[in-house]
C-alpha cells in the first residue's frame, strides 16, 4: 500500500478474443495476457473448423477427394485443386499437356488475385476502411464471373482433374477475361490511392506486427508473409511447376516484415499475377487431339452398324459424334486438354455415349474399386498457394482410395508464428496484425 | 391484412400486427456467424454487387443482443456447436435463424465424426438455404422468403398486454 492508500500492485489481465468475434474470421480463439494495453502473451486455439479432410479423403476415391480440396482454402480453391491433382499425377508419373498447364497457370493466378483481394479487403475493413472493402469486393466479383464461366461455379469449383482439367476454356473467353482484368486493375488502383499513402492506414500498419526474418525461417513461414521480411522464396520460382518457368514475373520482397510490407507485397503480387495471366493467355498453345491422331470422325449410328457387323478395328481411336440432345456432346474438350492416359482421364462425353470402348473406359474410372489406382508409393507436390507453400503428400497402397492425403497448409505455420508478431505490441493491433496473416480456417483446421 | 391469432383479434390489433410485421421485415439486423466457405458468398451478398441493403438487411451486428436474424454461415463442427447455442440463447426475441449453406442444413458432404449434421439439431431454424455455397441470388431469394415469413407470422408485441 502506498501512503495515499491506493494499491499500486499491478496484475496482468487475461483477455479472450473469439471464437465468435468479427475480426477472428469466425473460428479462432486468441487467449491473450495483457499488461494494461500491452500484449504479454498470446495463445491461439485452433480446430473450430476441423472437418476431417484427411480422413474423408481416405474414405473416398482419388477423384472424389477433389471436392474436399476446394474447401481447404476456400478463397483460392483452384490452387488447391491443381495442387492435389499435380501430386497424384506425380505419383502416377504422368504429364499433363501443355495447354492444360497453361490453363492451370491462368486459373491459379486469377485465384491468387481473388485471395489477395479478399485478404486486403478484410484487413482494411478491420481497420475501418469500409470503402476499400467494397471496392475490392467489386473487383473480386469480376473475377468470380470469369471463374464461373470457365468452371461452372463461383467458389467451390472442383475444376481440376487428375490428368487435366474439367474442360477447355470456353470460346471467346480471352476478351471477357481481359475486360475483367482491366476492371480489376482499376479497382486495385483506386484502393492503392485510398490506402497506400493514407496517414491513418500507414500509422496503423507501419512497424506493427513485425515478423523477423529469423522467426519466419524458424517457423517455416512461407508466402507473402515470408517475402515481406525479405526472404526470396516462391515455389513458382524455386521449384517451377506447370508452366511457371515459361512466364516472366517478379517476386516482390519487403524489408521490415510489418503489416504495411505485407500489404504492399500482396498488392504487388496481384499486379504480377495479372501480368502472368496476360502472358499465359497470349502464349496459350492449341490443344492436341489426343484421342485420334488421324482425326477420324464417325457418327454414332454408323459406328453401331459397323460394330454389329464385327468391324471394330481401330474404334478406340475414333471420335464419334452423337446427335441426340445430350448436353455437352458437342464439346470434345476433355480430349483436347487432358493427358491421353486412359486409366486416369474420363473419356469425352461423345465417346462415353457414342461407342462401347468409351463407355467401358468411363465405367472403369467411375465404378467403385475400379477407379484410378496409382502404384504403391508416395509423392509430395508443393504449389505456391496464396498464403505460401501449399503441399500435398499423397500415399498410395495401390488401391483406388488414397492411403493417406496429408496437406501442408501454409496458414498453419503462419498461425504458429502469430504470437511472435503480437507479443510486445498493443492490444488494438491484434486485429490489424491478424488480418494481414490471412488466416483461412478451412486449411488451418482441415 | 387478416391474421389469425386464435383469439379473434379486433380490427385495430390486426392492423397493428401488420404494421409491426412490415417494420420488422425491413429492419433486419443480421448476426453473421461465419465459420467457413459460405462466408465468401456472404461477403459477396453483403457488398455492393448484390447488396443485401436493398432489402433492409445491410447492417451486420456483431453482438447477438443487437441482432434479429442469426445467419449461420458455414460448417458447424462439434467444437463450435456449444458456442452457436450460446449465441442463439443470448439473442433477444423476436429472433429468426437462417441456415446458410448445405453444411448447416444437413451437414452436407461432411458426413463424418467432426461435423454437426444440421444445425437444427441444436437450434430451431426458420429458413434453410441449401447450396454449397448458395449463389447470391439464392441468398436474396431466401431473404425475401424470410421477410414474407416475418410479415405473416403472429407478432409478439412488447410490452406484452
Amino acid at each position: 500500500m502506498t501512503p495515499s492508500g491506493v494499491d499500486k500492485e499491478t496484475r496482468s489481465m487475461m483477455l479472450n478474443i473469439g471464437p465468435s468475434h468479427p475480426a477472428m474470421h469466425g473460428v479462432i480463439r486468441l487467449i491473450t495476457e495483457l499488461d494494461g494495453e500491452t500484449v504479454l502473451k498470446v495463445e491461439a486455439e485452433i480446430g473450430y473448423l476441423h472437418r476431417g479432410f484427411e480422413k474423408s479423403c481416405e474414405n473416398s476415391s482419388w477423384t472424389q477427394s477433389i471436392p474436399y480440396t476446394d474447401r481447404l482454402n476456400y478463397v483460392s480453391p483452384l490452387i488447391n485443386n491443381f495442387g492435389y491433382c499435380a501430386a497424384v499425377e506425380k505419383l502416377l508419373g504422368i504429364e499433363v499437356p501443355e495447354r492444360c498447364q497453361y490453363i492451370r497457370v491462368i486459373l491459379s493466378e486469377i485465384s491468387r488475385v481473388t485471395d489477395h483481394l479478399t485478404c486486403i479487403a478484410a484487413s482494411a475493413m478491420e481497420l475501418g476502411a469500409m470503402t476499400a472493402f467494397l471496392y475490392l469486393m467489386k473487383a473480386r466479383e469480376y473475377l468470380y464471373e470469369i471463374i464461373e464461366e470457365v468452371t461452372g461455379a463461383r467458389l467451390t469449383i472442383s475444376y481440376g482433374r487428375i490428368g487435366g482439367v474439367k474442360g477447355d476454356l470456353p470460346a471467346g473467353i480471352s476478351g471477357r477475361l481481359e475486360q475483367a482484368l482491366k476492371r480489376t486493375e482499376k479497382e486495385i488502383v483506386e484502393v492503392d490511392k485510398l490506402l497506400t499513402r493514407n496517414r491513418i492506414f500507414v500509422d496503423r500498419t507501419r512497424d506493427v506486427g513485425i515478423l523477423t526474418r529469423e522467426d519466419a525461417i524458424s517457423y517455416s513461414i512461407t508466402g507473402p508473409m515470408a517475402r515481406s521480411t525479405g526472404i526470396d522464396y516462391d515455389v513458382r520460382k524455386a521449384f517451377p511447376y506447370f508452366a511457371y518457368d515459361r512466364v516472366q514475373f517478379e517476386v516482390p520482397l519487403g524489408e521490415r516484415g510489418d503489416n504495411y510490407d505485407r500489404y504492399l507485397v500482396r498488392m504487388e503480387e496481384m499486379r504480377q499475377s495479372i501480368a502472368i495471366v496476360r502472358q499465359a493467355m497470349r502464349d496459350l498453345p492449341g490443344g492436341e487431339v489426343q484421342v485420334d491422331p488421324q482425326s477420324r470422325h464417325m457418327s454414332s449410328f454408323e459406328m453401331v452398324d459397323e460394330a454389329k457387323m464385327g468391324r471394330t478395328a481401330g474404334f478406340t481411336q475414333v471420335i464419334s459424334s452423337v446427335e441426340p440432345t445430350l448436353e455437352g456432346t458437342e464439346e470434345p474438350c476433355h480430349g483436347l486438354v487432358n493427358t491421353s492416359d486412359k486409366k486416369v482421364v474420363l473419356p469425352s462425353k461423345s465417346n462415353t455415349y457414342g461407342n462401347i470402348e468409351g463407355l467401358m473406359n468411363h465405367f472403369k474410372i467411375i465404378m467403385n474399386s475400379h477407379g484410378i489406382q496409382p502404384p504403391r508409393g508416395d509423392a509430395y507436390m508443393a504449389v505456391e498457394g496464396a498464403n505460401g507453400e501449399l503441399g500435398f503428400y499423397v500415399v498410395s497402397d495401390g488401391k483406388d482410395r488414397p492411403y493417406r492425403v496429408r496437406v501442408r497448409p501454409p496458414c498453419f505455420f503462419n498461425m504458429a508464428g502469430l504470437h511472435r508478431m503480437l507479443e510486445g505490441g498493443m492490444v488494438a493491433d491484434i486485429v490489424a496484425t491478424f488480418g494481414t496473416i490471412n488466416m483461412i480456417a478451412g486449411e488451418l483446421d482441415r | 391484412m387478416a391474421i389469425d391469432s386464435g383469439e379473434g383479434p379486433g380490427f385495430f390489433t390486426t392492423r397493428l400486427e401488420s404494421v409491426v410485421g412490415w417494420a420488422r421485415k425491413f429492419s433486419i439486423f443480421v448476426y453473421p456467424f461465419v465459420t467457413a466457405c459460405c462466408g465468401m458468398e456472404y461477403m459477396s451478398v453483403a457488398s455492393g454487387h448484390y447488396d443485401m441493403d436493398r432489402f433492409g438487411a445491410g447492417l451486420p451486428r456483431f453482438s447477438p443482443r443487437q441482432a434479429d436474424v442469426l445467419l449461420v454461415v458455414g460448417t458447424v463442427s462439434h467444437k463450435i456447436a456449444p458456442l452457436l447455442r450460446r449465441i442463439y440463447d443470448q439473442m433477444c426475441e423476436p429472433k429468426w435463424v437462417v441456415a446458410f449453406g448445405v453444411c448447416t442444413c444437413t451437414g452436407g458432404f461432411y458426413d463424418n465424426y467432426a461435423t454437426v449434421q444440421g444445425i437444427d439439431t441444436i437450434i430451431p431454424v426458420d429458413l434453410y438455404l441449401p447450396g454449397c455455397p448458395p449463389r447470391p441470388e439464392a441468398v436474396l431469394d431466401g431473404l425475401m422468403k424470410l421477410q414474407t415469413k416475418i410479415q405473416n407470422q403472429k407478432q409478439t408485441l412488447y410490452p406484452r398486454p
